[in-house]
């Protein structure tokens, strides 16, 4: 079976920039693959041209084995599209809305079934503009769940959300996983894409700079704990990154951080060559993608 | 979990019928919305009713300097005269309140301004009140006809304006606020059939056709007595067409506009000139006669002309011809304007 999306060399370019330098992408069928990056990295392009609602300047983009060019009527009916913001009509319920989408698909599932998924059965009878927050989320993603689709497109879908919010969202992500469907989400949220995608890839500046499992992108730091210190007579980081354990130095916004492979080996050596110099704050914690990007970049993923 | 065999049991309704509903709630959901196009003529139709109701001619107000003069004008009912000294007199006749000032002389002199009709007026029928004539050769006869009254001239032009706003903001303004949303594109990520979403607009106009004709013509039927002269299908049938042409170039003015302001801009600019010149509250004979052709093949001129020939005169299909064609013509080349220029995404 073809992959669910196969793309190459693919460029966009804008009058003043290009938002995607030459991007190649290969989703499988089945997983669920993130484009985790800064705001600005291209990742909306990205999406947009695989959703067929954006066309490249160059490259090639396959989606279910067809293009967008000569199958566009058949790739709408077996798409799922949520889009960054969308702003569904005010006065209709999430009832209407869903039955609106529906309506479109030849095939799909049914509203009430849709609705106990994004657990929106209380809210079937509200206005939109009454919904919270997470709810219009909700309703968003029920739309593009409607048609019951092979494949679903996210595009950062709980950026703003509070923290409860976003869980019930992620239940939703994975229960449609767990039907052997196939996932696209872009994502500046680290936990997000350890959370949810079975494959992450990183891109910045319309490049892909990273690719694999959040596990092997960690790894990829060659330690899994993260230290990070301050001290009041400043340390080069050439002067830590010799210890025992420790994998690599690097300057952050108040002093150092440093990826170590043993907490219990590096710690006692990091003290013992920073407490001289004046310790003021240490803390440690498990390596996240954020520091993968920062290590690649030398940049925070929501600078 | 396995996916539920995909369910030919839940068969969706059609998606025009759906997109007309969204429609519709959505307008009826809206308080303003509903208000501007139904109760918003009725008002019009009220104020303007009742500010030109046909009334007695009032008394032309005239300024006399001498007593004497009083005395010979006050025994004509269609005259008013005061007695005032010259400075006030010029005063009254420089800030209107009064028509014309009268002077003694001889010869006797007559102040007015002859651009106004009213001093005219006044002149005219202080020196027949000075200068009785002879036993008098003509007969004056008044007319009042059902149809010669302003109101009567006023109903078909607030149909044609009401066809006209309704189009455009209930169509162009609407698609400019679905694309300013991202709605518009969301839809365009879904198989939704573009014509059934253009379709949905069309119908929605037609339906609204329904209500708001039998409303405002049966309000100035109950209210003024203004009557329909002709047939009611061609009035249906005219005014089917010119909601047709108005959602055209409503769509048209939606076809690129990135965002509400600007389709705001758009309708004005669209709508002010045809409010003032194509007869809505007053004739388009007033303009110039050069200008003329122009003013006739404004859609607004060809439906107002239309609904005046149907409503008044009670004309038929051949003499309403020509503003038809003109109408579906508007309709077909806005139609296809539109949908070559129309940015979806």
């Amino acid at each position: 079976m073809s992959a669910a999306v196969r793309v190459e060399k693919l460029v966009k370019k804008y009058a003043d920039v290009t938002a995607v330098d030459g991007l190649d992408l290969e989703v499988r069928r089945g997983e669920c693959f993130g484009l985790l990056g800064p705001n600005g990295a291209g990742k909306t392009t990205t999406v947009e041209i695989l959703e067929g609602l954006n066309d490249p300047t160059a490259g090639s983009v396959e989606v279910l084995g067809m293009r967008w060019a000569r199958d566009e009527r058949e790739l709408r009916q077996r798409l799922g599209v949520s889009l960054q913001e969308t702003h569904l009509p005010d006065k209709l319920t999430v009832e209407e809305n869903l039955r609106m989408f529906r309506s479109f698909y030849r095939r799909g599932r049914p509203v009430d079934e849709v609705l106990e998924l994004v657990e929106l059965r209380d809210k079937r009878g509200a206005w939109t503009e009454r919904l919270s927050g997470g709810q219009k989320q909700r309703l968003a993603v029920a739309c593009a769940l409607v048609s019951d689709p092979e494949l679903l497109f996210l595009d950062e879908p709980t950026t703003g959300l509070d923290p409860q919010s976003r869980r019930q969202l992620w239940d939703v992500v994975l229960g449609f996983k767990a039907r052997g469907r196939t996932v696209l989400l872009t994502t500046h949220y680290m936990d997000e894409a350890e959370r949810l995608c079975d494959r992450v890839a990183i891109v910045d500046q319309g490049k892909l700079i990273s690719l694999g499992t959040p596990a092997e992108l960690i790894a990829s730091l060659g330690g899994q704990q993260v230290v990070e210190l301050a001290t009041e007579r400043p340390l080069a980081p050439d002067e830590l990154a010799g210890l025992p354990s420790v994998r690599s130095a690097r300057r952050n916004a108040d002093g150092l951080a440093l990826t170590v492979e043993q907490l219990h080996v590096a710690l006692p050596a990091i003290l013992g060559r920073a407490e001289p110099s004046g310790l003021t704050r240490l803390s440690t914690h498990h390596a996240t993608l954020e520091d993968v990007f920062v290590h690649l970049t030398g940049r925070h993923l929501r600078e | 979990m396995n996916a539920p065999p995909s369910s030919a049991a839940d068969p969706a309704t059609s998606s025009l019928w759906e997109l007309t509903a969204a429609r519709l709630r959505l307008f009826f959901r809206e308080p303003g919305a509903v208000f501007w196009t139904f109760g918003f003529p009725l008002m019009l139709t009220v104020a303007l009713g009742i500010a030109f109701r046909n009334r007695p001619a009032e008394p032309a107000l005239v300024a006399v300097v001498s007593p004497e003069l009083q005395r010979a004008l006050e025994g004509n009912r269609e005259l008013r005269p005061r007695l005032l000294d010259e400075a006030s007199a010029r005063e009254a006749l420089r800030t209107g309140k009064a028509d014309l000032v009268v002077m003694p002389g001889p010869p006797i002199s007559y102040l007015y301004d002859p651009a106004r009709p009213e001093s005219r007026l006044a002149r005219a029928l202080a020196d027949a009140a000075l200068h009785p004539p002879g036993p008098p050769a003509t007969v004056d006869r008044p007319v009042v006809e059902p149809g010669s009254r302003y109101i009567d001239f006023l109903i078909p032009g607030l149909i044609g304006m009401q066809l006209m706003s309704a189009g455009m903001w209930g169509i162009g303004y609407v698609i400019v606020d679905m694309r300013t949303k991202k709605l518009l594109k969301r839809l365009m990520a879904t198989p939704m059939s573009r014509a059934q979403f253009l379709w949905s607009f069309v119908v929605m106009r037609a339906l609204f056709l329904l209500l708001e004709l039998p409303l405002l013509i049966g309000f100035a039927w109950i209210v003024f007595k203004v009557g329909l002269a002709g047939s009611a299908l061609l009035l249906l049938g005219i005014s089917l067409l010119g909601a047709l042409a108005f959602a055209g170039i409503g769509l048209l003015v939606a076809s690129r506009a990135p965002n509400t302001q600007t389709v705001t801009g758009l309708i004005n600019l669209v709508m002010l000139p045809m409010f003032v010149t194509s007869g809505v509250f007053f004739s388009t004979a007033r303009f110039p006669d050069s200008i003329q052709p122009l003013l006739r093949i404004l859609p607004l001129t060809a439906l107002n002309d239309a609904l005046r020939a149907v409503m008044i005169d009670g004309a038929g299909v051949r003499a309403v011809a020509v503003q038809c064609a003109l109408l579906a013509g508007t309709a077909a080349l806005s139609f296809a304007a539109a949908l070559r220029f129309f940015r979806w995404r």
